[in-house]
C-alpha cells in the first residue's frame, strides 16, 4: 500500500466531525449489510404498503369509508364488501385502509420529538455529569415509575383529548427514556481522546457535544427511534382503545375496536378482526426493521 | 445490607412523593370545576359554592395539597365523585383483583420465559433459537387488547373454550376463578414473554461462555448438570431485574386487559375515573400504582442483592 495514499478510515478523524469519504462509504456497507436481512425486508414491505395506504388511502379504497348504508349494516364479509360492513353499514376494507392514515402521523411525529428531546437531555446529562444529571435523574426515576398508558392517560385527561395532545405527550414521556439510553452512550464516549483533544483545543462545552459527540452516538439514537417508534404505535392505539387517543369519527383502528367490540358476542366478528390484524402488522413490521437496524449498526 | 435497603427504600420514597406532586398537577390543570361537575349544570350558584366550600376547593393550592397528600399518608383518599363513596374499600377490592390477575399471568411467563430463553441459548444460531426470539419480540408489540380481542373471537366465540368475561360467579372455586382469568392473563403473558426470555437467553449465553463453565466441563461432569448446577443460577441473576421492570408493562396491561374483558380491577377502575372525570379516584388509583411499582422494585434490588453476595458488599461499603 502506498504510503501517499491517506487511508479513508484516518483521514475521517482528522476532520472534527466533518463527513468524509470514509464515513459516506461505511453508510453505503451498511445498507447493503441491512437489504441482505430477510426479516427486515419482511417488515420494511408490510410499513411501505401502511405508509402508502396512508398516504393514498382515500384513492386506494374501494369505497367511502364515511358512507353509512342503513340497509346494508353488519354484513359478513362477501364478494361486495371484502371485509364486511359495520353497523351503519360502512365498508370495513375502506376504513382498515384508511384508518392508517392517523396513526402514522401521530406516531412518528410524537418519536421525534421525544428523539429529539431525549437526545438533548441525554447529551447533557452524559457529559456535564455533576448535580445536573443527578437532580434530572431523579425525575425521570419519577416519570418511569408509571407505565406509559396511566401517565398518557393522566396527561390527556388534564390538558383534553387531541390529536396535538396525544402528539405532545407520548414525546415528552418517550424524551426520559431516549435520553436514557443517550446518555450511557454518551459516558462511555466522553471518555475517548478526540473528546480530551477537542478540550484541550478549548471547544465549549456545547460545541462538543454537538460537533463531537453527536455524530457519534447517531447509532443508538437511530435504533432507539425505531424502537420507540414501535411503542409509539402501541400507545396511541392503546389510547384510542381507552377513549383517549385518536377521537370519532375517525376510522382510526384502536378507536374501531373499541366502538365494536360489543358486537363480537352477536357474531359479528370481522367488525374487529381487520384491525387488530392491522395494529398486529404494523407493530411486528417496525419491530422488526429495529431490530434489523439494530443487528446491523450495533455489530 | 440494612444501609443498602434503607438508601432505595428512601429514594423511592422521595420518587413516590414527586409523583403524587405531579398526579395532584395534573388534576389541577384539568379545566372546569369539580364542584359544579358533581352538582350538574342547574345546580344554584349557592350550592356550587357551599360544596366548593367543603371539599376545600376555595384554599390555596399548597393548603389543598397538603390536606390531601396527609389524609391519603393516613389511610383515607377521600370520596369518590361517580360513587359518592369513599374511595379506600373500592381501591382495595380492586387492587386485590387485578393482583390475583398479575399473580397469574406473572407465574405462567416467569417459567416459560426463562425456559425459551435457556432453549434458545442452548441452541445458539439454530432454527429453535430464531424462531423463539423473533416471536418473542414480536408478541412484546403487539398491544394487549390486540390480541386479547384474537383470543376472545377465536377461543371464546370460535371455539367456546373460555369464558369470555373475566368476572367468575360469586363463590367460584379456585379452579372455576382460574377459568375465567386464564384469558384476560394470556395477553399479558405474551407482552411479557419476550424480554424475559431475551434476558434469560443473554444470562444463559453469558454464562455458558464463562470460564466456570468451561472449568466444569473440562472437569467431566455431564451437560445437564454443568447446566443446571453452574449455568442457570449465573443466568438468572440479570432475569431477576428485567422481571422487576415488567411490573410497569405489566400494569400498564393491566389496565387494557381489564377495560377489554371488563374486570373490576385497579386498571379499569383508573381507567374508568378518568374517563367519568373522577379526580379523586384517579389521583388514588394513580398513586397506588406508583407505589404497588415501587414495592417490586425495591423487592428485585432486594432480591438481586440477595443473590449477588457482590451487590451487598459494595452497598455495605458506600453506606
Amino acid at each position: 500500500m502506498s504510503i501517499a495514499v491517506p487511508d479513508p478510515q484516518i483521514a475521517a478523524h482528522l476532520e472534527p466531525g466533518a463527513l468524509s469519504a470514509g464515513r459516506r462509504q461505511r453508510w453505503r456497507e451498511l445498507g447493503r449489510e441491512l437489504l441482505r436481512q430477510k426479516l427486515f425486508l419482511v417488515g420494511a414491505v408490510i410499513l411501505l404498503w401502511w405508509i402508502v395506504a396512508a398516504i393514498f388511502g382515500y384513492q386506494i379504497a374501494p369505497q367511502n369509508p364515511y358512507a353509512q348504508n342503513l340497509t346494508a349494516i353488519n354484513l359478513a364479509p362477501s364478494g361486495a364488501h371484502l371485509f364486511g360492513t359495520d353497523n351503519l353499514g360502512r365498508d370495513m376494507l375502506s376504513r382498515v385502509i384508511v384508518g392508517s392514515r392517523e396513526i402514522l402521523i401521530i406516531a412518528p411525529l410524537a418519536t421525534l420529538i421525544g428523539t429529539v428531546l431525549g437526545a438533548a437531555l441525554g447529551l447533557a446529562m452524559g457529559y456535564l455529569r455533576g448535580l445536573f444529571d443527578d437532580v434530572l435523574s431523579r425525575f425521570v426515576e419519577a416519570f418511569l415509575a408509571l407505565p406509559l398508558v396511566v401517565t398518557g392517560l393522566i396527561a390527556i385527561f388534564a390538558f383534553g383529548r387531541s390529536n396535538t395532545t396525544l402528539i405532545i405527550v407520548i414525546g415528552i414521556v418517550f424524551a426520559p427514556l431516549i435520553a436514557r439510553t443517550v446518555r450511557a452512550a454518551v459516558i462511555s464516549e466522553r471518555e475517548l481522546e478526540y473528546i480530551a483533544a477537542a478540550r484541550l483545543r478549548g471547544e465549549r462545552a456545547l460545541y462538543v457535544m454537538a460537533v463531537e459527540i453527536l455524530p457519534n452516538v447517531l447509532a443508538p439514537i437511530t435504533v432507539e427511534f425505531t424502537v420507540r417508534l414501535g411503542y409509539a404505535i402501541f400507545a396511541v392505539a392503546t389510547l384510542s382503545f381507552l377513549g383517549f387517543g385518536v377521537q370519532p369519527p375517525s376510522p382510526d383502528w384502536g378507536l374501531e375496536i373499541a366502538t365494536n367490540y360489543g358486537q363480537v358476542t352477536a357474531g359479528y366478528w370481522w367488525e374487529v378482526l381487520f384491525d387488530a390484524l392491522a395494529i398486529a402488522s404494523l407493530v411486528v413490521a417496525v419491530n422488526l426493521i429495529s431490530d434489523g437496524l439494530e443487528a446491523v449498526l450495533e455489530r | 445490607m440494612v444501609a443498602f435497603f434503607l438508601k432505595r427504600l428512601a429514594l423511592a420514597l422521595v420518587t413516590l412523593w414527586i409523583l403524587s406532586v405531579l398526579v395532584f398537577l395534573a388534576g389541577q390543570v384539568f379545566p372546569g370545576d369539580p364542584a359544579r361537575a358533581i352538582l350538574g349544570p342547574l345546580a344554584a350558584p349557592q350550592a356550587v359554592a357551599a360544596l366548593q366550600r367543603q371539599l376545600g376547593l376555595d384554599r390555596p393550592l399548597l393548603d389543598q395539597y397538603w390536606r390531601w397528600i396527609s389524609h391519603l399518608v393516613q389511610g383515607n383518599p377521600g370520596l369518590s365523585y361517580q360513587y359518592q363513596a369513599p374511595i379506600g374499600p373500592i381501591l382495595t377490592s380492586a387492587l386485590y383483583r387485578s393482583l390475583k390477575l398479575g399473580l397469574l399471568a406473572f407465574v405462567i411467563v416467569v417459567p416459560l420465559g426463562i425456559a425459551g430463553g435457556v432453549v434458545a441459548a442452548l441452541n445458539v444460531g439454530r432454527p429453535i433459537d430464531r424462531v423463539i426470539s423473533v416471536l418473542g419480540l414480536s408478541m412484546t408489540v403487539v398491544p394487549e387488547f390486540v390480541s386479547g380481542i384474537i383470543l376472545i373471537l377465536v377461543l371464546g366465540i370460535g371455539l367456546h373454550l373460555l369464558p369470555i368475561s373475566a368476572s367468575p360467579p360469586a363463590g367460584a372455586g379456585f379452579f372455576t376463578t382460574l377459568k375465567y382469568l386464564i384469558m384476560p392473563a394470556i395477553p399479558l403473558v405474551f407482552v411479557l414473554f419476550g424480554y424475559i426470555a431475551r434476558m434469560a437467553r443473554a444470562g444463559t449465553i453469558e454464562a455458558l461462555s464463562s470460564d466456570y463453565t468451561r472449568t466444569a466441563v473440562l472437569k467431566g461432569l455431564a451437560r445437564g448438570l454443568v447446566v443446571r448446577r453452574h449455568v442457570l443460577r449465573n443466568s438468572l441473576l440479570p432475569t431477576i431485574t428485567v422481571i422487576a421492570t415488567q411490573t410497569g408493562y405489566l400494569i400498564g396491561g393491566l389496565v387494557v386487559v381489564e377495560t377489554l374483558f371488563r374486570y373490576p380491577g385497579i386498571g379499569s377502575l383508573v381507567a374508568n375515573a378518568a374517563t367519568n372525570k373522577d379526580f379523586p379516584m384517579l389521583e388514588a388509583g394513580v398513586l397506588t400504582i406508583g407505589a404497588v411499582y415501587m414495592v417490586a422494585t425495591l423487592l428485585a434490588d432486594l432480591l438481586f442483592s440477595v443473590l449477588d453476595p457482590r451487590i451487598r458488599v459494595a452497598g455495605a461499603e458506600q453506606g
